[in-house]
């Protein structure tokens, strides 16, 4: 079966770069724009790996973590960070929030992969 | 999509972000402090960076971070968005923007300005805080000093029992064999003991061991000793622990790579093992297949796991998989497998079952981006149908005299409908001319930075939606005009002062839909127009006769003359010899007009009325010397049939009519478009009563009026060739083309016979 990721980012160059890299992966990727899309989406999208951006408007990346780890169903699903290199409080803030890993920007699609492929069965 | 597509979408975002970044700053720079607002703006810069991160846009990514940095400071409260901070800022997003469309066209940014606001950016957020933590690059999380293997402290490995690991020997079938050249990789012994939140955050040690048996061979020794009997089991507890021996040659670094994600949430310890640890010492270790009984493993923590069924990856599970990935230990395996199958069949129905629902949700976006080209071939088409469903009533007319009403009526609904579609597709190409609304703020930062002038851009209306193309061809005239009124308008402070003005001049914007149009204004509160030296240059440049009778608002326009310029000297911002005469005439091409009002000593208004839409135009279908011609329904004021007393000759050619007491030159189209070399009967025809550029009326001389309806246009310079008189073509419901009058083109050919040295220059070339 094929995995299936949830990315939230509210960029729409970083949210088709991300699609198209999925998709070349031979991941089912579902996408949603912010934190709060990103929980509403969750229930029905039953994802196996998160990927998510931290600047977003309305919920951030930190909340959207928090509010997953809250969820019953949902809080044991690897969640992996968009982060920068040179951010290393936001980092740490985000494994607080409950990050299981990072993947540092620039974007790359090995990495991406590569650190999806780290979490995942 | 390929690369490239995505990085089309990249720019326009970049676009969409800078606008945001823009009215962002501009609204802080207004007071607002509302942490959103700072919150969008840094998002704004932070998003651009990222993207251009992906695509190695250096320059771009380099500049972003160092205003994102000091954003970030503005956001963290270290700087005060203060009127002066919010100039680099304005600067800076300019910058920005310049760089984005360097990455995106080529050419070159002016390095020494982006360098320059490179260094104010960088002073604004070390001023503040001297320390200027957020300022540099925090460094990564160093990785800890890889032990030079020489020095490192071989300790001798402590007795098994005694630190209570069990081992489970673990070998590859493929090494055995090779035992020479893998016993001289280095061997590192590394002890890891996950604490419970590392299953919280989603990590699990079954992978980490997996990902790590990546790098060579290993033995995995498990420790269960501290495993608590069942019923005191919280299943979201860590209770194992793991002893590895691993050769590799990928080094203590790579080793340490794969507990990166898991580092905070474990007791993680890497060293080099003590050479005598080989495969020989292993083979002496007690081999304790598993210490807790399989069948036990099997029945009871069944239910305990279906309880927590997608709770993080309990220690049992995490330990029998880890020891299904790293051992020959059948039965674990087996077990494990079993394990595992509980979980995909759940997932999968609640994935089939919800799959619907994430569509749904998905889909639920409130707008949706569609390429232009598709709209426009909609609108093509559209304009096909309203021309067809025209032919097909007049057919129906022409052949079906008695008509029965249900065609009829089935007629009168389509072309409603065909309306309301057309209406409806036109409303696709809207959109607000806030973009263009936006772009000038940043000319008038420019400007009033060249003049030394403190200009203050109001703008209202800005949701006013208009056509695309209307607003892509709004730039470059508004552009224009902008300059004019800060170079030309607008005093300089020290004058304002003198004259009792705020020194702060004012420009404002103004969009606004008036009776199907959209009116857009430009307003200063500068010194106006000097009437006196316009009129001096008008006649210096043979513009206007010495003597010649104008009214304040006949000299006002003189502006719009081709050749005429009122600087004395040409500025850099708004000389280099194109003057009003091109924005006119750029405005004229849109279908619109433009006017100006001008109060000495208050200031000057422009005032431009364009359609919405350069798709379709409601016009007066009039007959002309045997053709049949489209007057657009916006120049026409009124019609009027001329009565012979009304009529007086005025030399040789013109003939004025006179109309409720005051007298308005007649115009002969026919003559003027030379459909026929004498003069018709004015009393035979109809006036068309048209409002010219200048304020002025004329009345148009037509044969006959059939009709008014909405028509579509169709370009002529793209199907044939630009004829002067003319703005387009149509077709009619008769299947026939009718030519679309360019009512202002022959009002000025009427002044000056342009028209008729233009047309025959066109005939012959």
């Amino acid at each position: 079966m094929k995995k299936k990721v949830l990315t939230v980012d509210d960029s729409r160059t970083i949210r088709n770069m991300l699609l198209v890299t999925l998709n070349n992966a031979g991941f089912e990727t579902i996408q949603a724009e912010d934190g709060i899309e990103g929980l509403e989406v969750l229930e029905g999208a039953n994802p196996d790996v998160i990927v998510t951006d931290i600047n977003m408007p309305r919920l951030d990346g930190f909340g959207f973590i928090e509010g997953v780890r809250r969820n019953e169903r949902f809080r044991a699903i690897p969640i992996l960070v968009l982060t920068t290199e040179s951010d290393a409080e936001k980092k740490n803030r985000a494994r607080q929030a409950g990050a299981t890993g990072w993947i540092v920007k620039p974007f790359d699609p090995v990495k991406l992969i590569d650190a999806i492929e780290r979490v995942t069965a | 999509m390929d690369m490239n597509e995505i990085k089309e979408i990249f720019f326009q975002e970049c676009e969409e972000q800078l606008a945001e970044l823009e009215s962002g700053l501009l609204k802080l720079n207004d007071g607002d402090r509302d942490p959103e607002t700072v919150n969008a703006v840094f998002r704004a810069v932070h998003s651009i960076k990222g993207g251009a991160g992906a695509f190695g846009l250096e320059d771009l990514v380099a500049f972003a971070h160092v205003f994102e940095t000091t954003l970030d400071c503005v956001r963290s409260n270290k700087l005060e968005p203060n009127q002066d901070v919010l100039k680099v800022m304005l600067k800076a997003a300019d910058v920005l923007a310049d760089l984005t469309n360097v990455a995106r066209d080529g050419g070159t940014v002016d390095q020494a300005r982006s360098r320059g606001l490179v260094k104010e950016l960088e002073a604004l957020a070390q001023g503040v805080m001297p320390s200027a933590s957020s300022h540099h690059e925090a460094p990564a999380p160093a990785p800890a000093p890889k032990p030079v293997a020489a020095a490192a402290p071989v300790s001798p490995p402590a007795p098994s029992d005694e630190s209570g690991f069990q081992p489970i020997p673990f070998t590859f079938d493929e090494f055995d064999g090779a035992e020479d050249v893998v016993a001289e990789l280095p061997e590192y012994e590394i002890s890891f003991k996950p604490r419970g939140a590392l299953y919280a955050k989603g990590n699990d040690a079954t992978l980490l061991l997996r990902d790590l048996s990546r790098l060579g061979e290993m033995t995995i020794n498990c420790n269960m000793q501290t495993l608590p009997a069942l019923q005191d089991l919280d299943s979201e507890g860590a209770y194992f622990s793991w002893k590895i021996l691993i050769k590799t040659e990928k080094g203590e670094d790579a080793i340490r790579t794969v507990f990166e994600f898991a580092e905070w949430d474990c007791e993680l310890e890497v060293k080099i093992a003590e050479e005598t640890v080989d495969n020989g010492a292993d083979e002496e270790l007690p081999m304790i297949p598993v210490p807790f009984d399989l069948s036990s493993l099997d029945d009871e923590p069944a239910p305990a796991e279906e309880e927590h069924q997608a709770t993080p990856a309990s220690d049992v599970a995490a330990a029998v998989s880890a020891a299904e990935t790293a051992s020959n230990v059948t039965q674990l395996a087996s077990t494990a497998a079993r394990a595992e199958k509980r979980e995909p069949p759940a997932a999968a129905a609640a994935a089939a079952a919800n799959a619907a629902g994430a569509n749904s949700a998905l889909a639920a976006g409130q707008t949706i981006r569609v390429d232009l080209d598709r709209v426009d071939r909609l609108i093509n088409l559209v304009g096909e149908l309203v021309i067809n469903q025209a032919m097909l009533s007049q057919s129906v007319v022409e052949n079906d005299s008695n008509g029965t009403s249900s065609i009829n009526m089935g007629l009168e609904e389509l072309q409603q409908l065909t309306r309301e579609i057309q209406d409806s597709v036109m409303a696709i190409r809207a959109q607000p001319v806030k973009p263009v609304f936006q772009r000038m703020s940043r000319i008038v930062r420019e400007i009033a930075d060249m003049t030394g002038k403190q200009i203050r851009l109001v703008t209202e209306g800005e949701n006013t939606e208009v056509d695309k193309t209307v607003i892509d061809k709004l730039a470059e005239p508004l552009t224009h005009m902008i300059r004019n009124a800060v170079d030309h308008g607008v005093e300089s402070p020290e004058k304002r002062v003198a004259i009792g003005k705020n020194p702060e001049g004012t420009v404002r914007l103004t969009a606004k839909h008036r009776s199907g149009r959209i009116l857009i204004e430009l307003a200063d509160d500068g010194a106006g127009i000097n009437r006196e030296r316009v009129r001096q240059k008008a006649i210096e440049n043979e513009l206007i006769a010495a003597d010649a009778n104008l009214t304040d608002e006949e000299v006002d326009n003189l502006i719009f003359l081709p050749g005429f310029s009122t600087a004395d000297k040409i500025s850099d911002i708004s000389g280099r010899g194109v003057g009003m005469d091109v924005v006119k005439r750029s405005i004229q091409a849109l279908g619109g007009r433009i006017n100006i009002t001008s109060k000495p000593g208050h200031g000057s208004v422009f005032t431009m009325s364009l359609p919405l839409t350069l798709a379709v135009l409601d016009g007066m279908v009039v007959t002309v010397a045997g053709q049949t011609l489209v007057v657009p329904l916006t120049a026409i004021v009124e019609t009027l049939q001329p009565e012979a007393a009304a009529i007086h000759s005025f030399g040789a050619n013109h003939r004025l009519i006179s109309i409720r007491n005051s007298f308005c030159p007649l115009i002969d189209v026919g003559r003027i478009l030379n459909f026929r070399t004498t003069q018709a009967n004015p009393v035979e025809g109809v006036a068309l009563l048209v409002e010219s550029e200048g304020g002025g009326q004329r009345a148009l001389m037509v044969d006959a009026i059939q009709g008014q309806r909405q028509v579509v246009i169709k370009s002529l310079e793209a199907n044939y060739t630009h004829v002067p008189g003319i703005a387009a073509a149509t077709i009619l419901g008769d299947g026939r083309v009718a030519l679309i009058l360019d009512v202002d083109a022959v009002v000025a050919a009427s002044r000056g016979q342009v028209l008729k040295a233009e047309m025959s220059y066109a005939a012959a070339g």
